[in-house]
């Protein structure tokens, strides 16, 4: 045993699900890697989760299983985990600690980094204001990305949230500008074919050697998924903040990830906060998307599209929930209107971008925008109540003026949300769909434009007495 | 400090980490910890050992490695250079991080909070052989266009002035007042020191008698907070808390804002920092920033800063309070540092109250919000520090722990709506579950702007009121059976939610509504239903008051009206009464 290769100690006191418990040990620091050597001599990773004079309890990575407490070996490596970050990543598959699995030897060199990372300093951001256009009205109308942003995909099981990611890596681009997007994709938790159909989509598009996948499949070990998202996110600084690139960064499914951070806390003993979840999961959560933005002095930057599916498409469920708290709105996918055959489903009212105010407008996009944008939801929102009342008291019951309004809601939801996956719409044509539908309330309704804007583009039609 | 015991790390468990060696050290005396001399606070001393909360990612911290007492509580150095400055949860100024670091924050970064090396203009105010008490004023410097910082006796000091430095330029570290106190000679810089968590001392508490003026209609006209009094915004995810605070930080007629960021997001202080310096203060014409604190501890950084991050705030806040101003403290979120009392009481194992939080929780919120108050200070000048915290109840359920116990020590809450945030109705304050306790204190102040003050008010929420009620109706059997006499009301509030209190925080005229206009706006409204009623009850049908020409004036109205332009508005009610008196005529 040399103190290079760190301190080995032989057995343990303990096992309890993920996590081991070494004791006698000494000169142990928190938070550094383990290599755990199995009976059969597999070697496996993990972290100290606690440490005191002579004992530590560690997160085993790929799981406890074929473990024993006399004949394991536990060797300390003296730092956290980290990876070695190059761009020569591009192009490759690696596994959640950044492992290749493609079959090519390791990329050469590279930087080791901490993959926790630091946190940014809040005087080092710059805000981020430019538009990306995704060619989906829904996004770019109504909840518009930009560069830098952190903007979630809320999602339910067998909603169509993949085909939708893949449909914005495919799409995504920046008016004026000719920068490819550099991906870097994470998988946590979910079945090999969503990460082959990715695979195949990039293939596609000709774009995978501008890919680095990290997958941590459903068949591998759940605490890996820990370290993937975080692991995904080093090369992506890296990528975006030393080589001044353009990253957007898609981890799914984050439900998974939060399921595995379960697990710890509940080995450990620890007092839950909601749905057993630990009390820290939105700290834990946070130190992952506030990775997400720019900073100065450098060109780059680092958009996350977090995809989660909620349990019961329940947004209230903590996962969503925090999510929701820490990044800059959510695209909210909605059962209702995927089962209607709308695509994408993208639920009207609770999505939300957060950045949008200041990625639009003149400038950006176009100076009526703002002003269309929020006439939509408002006038959507009122649709949701006049159906409501509709389902009451029947359609032929409904006055004239919601009678109108509910074809307006037709009308929005078919030609407006819908499009198809291979549609890439211009934001100047986003924009004039979303005057057609205005123009088909009367102009007096339209209370978020001004008397100009409205001067300006309402089509006023003939015969429109309301 | 007695340095023959060496003091080392016996257990590491996130941010908590056990020592021994402590037997000298005292309960929450500052600590550095390992070879990165981390910062940390002893928080619990059972003889030789003791537990360190410490404010600095403790990855690779070892047992064995040593532990650095300091002597000193963890404390604040208060004096000019804090305006305009960002600091981390314990005070660490964030652009000097940035220039030894990098866009990161590494660890055991030592920065001191003010500029040693800048140059002030100091003006003596006192003289030698002045008998000086515990707050007294012995001199200012113009700390921005804004601020005379006046410098202070710290509380507990007092002593006859034997020698005060003349008018000129001095570092906030030179001597610039001798004092004789009576046993010893006391030299007094521009700068003194305050532990982060003690309340300052104040003379007198006094009654809230004037609003804190947001410019926010909901907020003034129907749910007013006084100076000195303490607010809680609780919403679900972006209902605009966040939003809404930054409305307060940037046009309530506060003289001092501190803003605390705490464990919320980087880019959301970012925007404030890009933000302010360019916007400029109706009131005083000068630049934002010019008046404005920032505390960052954002959701990435420790969590044991954002638990100090608060009380970082408060402090400041009641410095400047001292000093005689009206300060204005924003802590968003304070559900998040709620949390993190609750992550550093977990692993302190302390047995939990409700949701794991742990049974002090109350208490807590309870100091930090009984920190807020008008005061007359100890030198006699009067001032107030109004505190108004953000909560983020989980899955927006406000009977989570952290709202219901909030709610005990507010007298005014903002009640934000998922279903009012997903309309796009904004602010998403709702109007049926807010409530201000502050409205009799303020009401003498109001009706100085209109003696009607209280009934236009009382009427437009009774219509509000009713409107909901008759909204139940509405969605069992449809609008048309209601007779017009309450098909107005329905008629009307959604004439008050579109022109009144609907407030788009973007709109260039709208993000910031004057008092004398608000009571204009309101009359509007209120001037309409009254008329209006008598004129259906005359038999006149709702269509004539709907298809009036004024009625897409008085919805465009806030936005189409600059604040001061009070004729046009005075005009505006002129030409509505008299569109509404020809049709009383018409029905007569
Ligand atoms: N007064 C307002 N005017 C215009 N938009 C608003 C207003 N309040 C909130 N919003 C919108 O709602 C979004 C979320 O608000 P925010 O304050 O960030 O929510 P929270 O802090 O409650 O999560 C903002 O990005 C903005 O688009
Ligand atoms: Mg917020």
């Amino acid at each position: 045993m040399s103190i290079e290769r760190g301190l080995e100690y032989v057995g343990l006191k303990g096992i309890d699900g993920p996590l081991i418990f070494a004791e006698g040990i000494r000169g142990v620091g928190y938070d550094e890697v383990v290599e755990i050597i199995s009976p059969r001599g597999e070697v496996r990773l993990g972290t100290v989760l606690e440490v005191d004079a002579n004992a530590a309890v560690v997160q085993v990575l790929e799981g406890t299983e074929g473990l024993s407490t006399s004949r394991t070996r536990v060797r300390f490596q003296g730092q956290p985990m980290s990876v070695a970050v190059s761009r020569e990543m591009l192009g490759r598959v690696f596994d959640g600690l950044g492992r290749p699995i493609d079959n090519s030897p390791a990329p050469f060199g590279g930087d080791r980094r901490d993959i926790s990372g630091d946190p940014i300093n809040p005087f080092s951001r710059v805000y981020p204001r430019d538009f990306i256009q995704t060619g989906i009205s829904a996004i770019d109308g109504m909840n518009t990305l930009v560069r830098g942003q952190k903007l979630p995909i809320f999602s339910g099981n067998g909603l169509p949230h993949n085909r939708i990611a893949a449909q914005i890596t495919r799409q995504a681009k920046l008016l004026g500008e000719d920068v490819e997007f550099t991906i870097v994709f994470a998988a946590m938790g979910v079945k090999n074919d969503v990460a082959q159909y990715f695979i195949r989509n990039f293939e596609e598009s000709g774009v995978l050697d501008n890919v680095a996948l990290f997958l941590s499949t459903a068949s591998s070990p759940s605490i890996e998924r820990l370290l993937t998202p975080r692991t995904a996110l080093t090369l992506a600084e890296h990528l975006a903040f030393d080589e001044g690139m353009h990253v957007l960064v898609i981890m799914t499914d984050m439900t998974n990830y939060c399921e595995s951070l379960r697990e710890i806390g509940t080995a450990r003993g620890e007092i839950p906060a909601r749905k057993g979840y630990p009390g820290y999961l939105y700290s834990d959560l946070a130190s992952i998307y506030e990775r997400a933005g720019r900073i100065k002095g450098s060109e780059g930057s680092i958009t996350q599209m977090p995809i989660l599916t909620m349990p019961n498409d329940d947004i209230s469920h903590p996962v969503p929930d925090l999510t929701g708290f820490i990044t800059e709105g959510q695209i909210v996918l909605e059962r209702d209107l995927f089962q209607r055959g709308i695509y994408p489903p993208i639920a009207g009212l609770p999505s939300l971008s957060r950045l949008m105010k200041d990625g639009i407008g003149e400038g950006h996009t176009r100076d009526d925008h703002a002003a269309v944008a929020s006439q939509l939801f408002a006038a959507y929102s009122h649709v949701k109540e006049v159906r409501g009342l509709a389902a009451v008291i029947g359609q032929e019951e409904l006055s004239p003026i919601d009678k109108v309004f509910m074809e307006f809601g037709e009308q929005f939801e078919h030609k407006f949300l819908c499009q198809g996956e291979y549609e890439d719409r211009p934001i100047e044509q986003t924009l004039e769909l979303g005057w057609d539908m205005l123009s088909l309330l009367p102009r007096g309704e339209l209370h978020r434009i001004s008397e100009e804007m409205l001067d300006e583009h309402y089509r006023e039609r003939e015969g429109s007495e309301l | 400090m007695n340095s023959s015991t060496q003091s080392t790390v016996t257990r590491v468990n996130g941010p908590i980490v056990d020592a021994v060696g402590l037997g000298d050290a005292q309960m929450y005396e500052v600590v550095e910890v390992g070879p990165y001399r981390l910062i940390g606070e002893i928080i619990r001393l059972q003889g030789e050992k003791g537990t360190i909360q410490v404010y600095e990612n403790t990855s690779g911290l070892k047992p064995g490695d040593s532990v650095h007492p300091t002597g000193a509580p963890l404390s604040l150095e208060l004096g000019p250079g804090l305006i305009g400055n960002i600091y981390d949860g314990i005070q660490r100024p964030l652009p000097e991080i940035a220039q030894h670091s990098g866009a990161y924050i590494r660890r055991g970064e030592k920065v001191p909070p003010l500029d040693t090396e800048r140059n002030w203009r100091f003006t003596p105010s006192a003289e030698v052989g002045q008998r000086l008490n515990p707050g007294d004023i012995f001199g200012t410097v113009k700390e921005t266009d804004l601020i005379d910082h006046r410098l202070m006796l710290p509380p507990g000091t007092s002593g006859t002035v034997v020698e005060i430095v003349p008018e000129g330029e001095y570092t906030i570290h030179q001597t610039i007042c001798r004092l004789d106190t009576g046993s010893s000679i006391r030299e007094l810089t521009m700068t003194q020191r305050w532990p982060a968590r003690r309340f300052r001392p104040v003379r007198n508490r006094e009654d809230v008698t004037i609003p804190l003026v947001t410019g926010m209609r909901i907020i003034d006209t129907f749910f007013p907070i006084g100076r000195g009094g303490a607010a809680a915004i609780p919403g679900g995810f972006g209902t605009g808390k966040t939003m809404t605070q930054h409305s307060l930080a940037k046009w309530s007629d506060a003289q001092i804002v501190v803003y605390i960021g705490c464990g919320e997001r980087g880019n959301e202080m970012t925007e404030v920092l890009v933000d302010f310096p360019s916007l400029v203060d109706p009131r005083t014409g000068k630049s934002l920033m010019e008046r404005t604190i920032l505390i960052a501890n954002t959701s990435n950084m420790p969590v044991a800063a954002r638990e100090v991050s608060i009380y970082t705030g408060i402090t400041i806040a009641e410095y400047y309070r001292d000093m005689g101003y009206d300060v204005a403290v924003m802590a968003d979120s304070t559900s998040r540092w709620a949390e993190a009392l609750r992550e550093l009481s977990g692993r302190l194992e302390e047995m939990p109250a409700e949701e794991g939080f742990p049974a002090y929780l109350p208490s807590k919120l309870a100091e930090f919000y009984e920190r807020a108050g008008a005061v007359t200070n100890l030198n006699g000048s009067p001032g107030s520090v109004s505190g108004i915290g953000a909560g983020s109840p989980p899955g927006a359920d406000f009977a989570e722990p952290v709202t219901s116990h909030t709610k005990r020590f507010i007298r005014c809450f903002w009640a934000l709506d998922t279903a009012l945030a997903n309309a796009r109705h904004y602010p998403s304050i709702h109007w049926l579950t807010s409530y201000s306790e502050y409205i009799e204190d303020v009401q003498s102040w109001w009706e100085e702007h209109d003696a009607e003050w209280a009934t236009l008010r009382l009427e437009t929420i009774e219509l509000l009121q009713h409107e909901d009620s008759l909204q139940q109706i509405v969605t069992l059997v449809g609008p048309d059976v209601l007779p017009d006499s309450q098909r107005l009301v329905l008629f009307v509030a959604d004439l008050i939610k579109n022109g009144f209190l609907q407030q788009n925080a973007f709109d260039d005229v709208d993000m910031f509504c004057s008092p004398a206009k608000q009571v204009r706006l309101l009359r509007l409204m209120v001037e309409l239903h009254r008329r209006a009623k008598q004129i259906i009850e005359q038999g006149a049908p709702l269509v004539e008051i709907r298809d009036m020409q004024c009625i897409p004036k008085l919805v465009r109205a806030k936005s189409l009206t600059e604040n001061d332009d009070i004729k046009r508005m005075d005009a505006l009610l002129q030409e509505m009464i008299r569109e509404l008196d020809a049709l009383k005529e018409k029905y007569r």
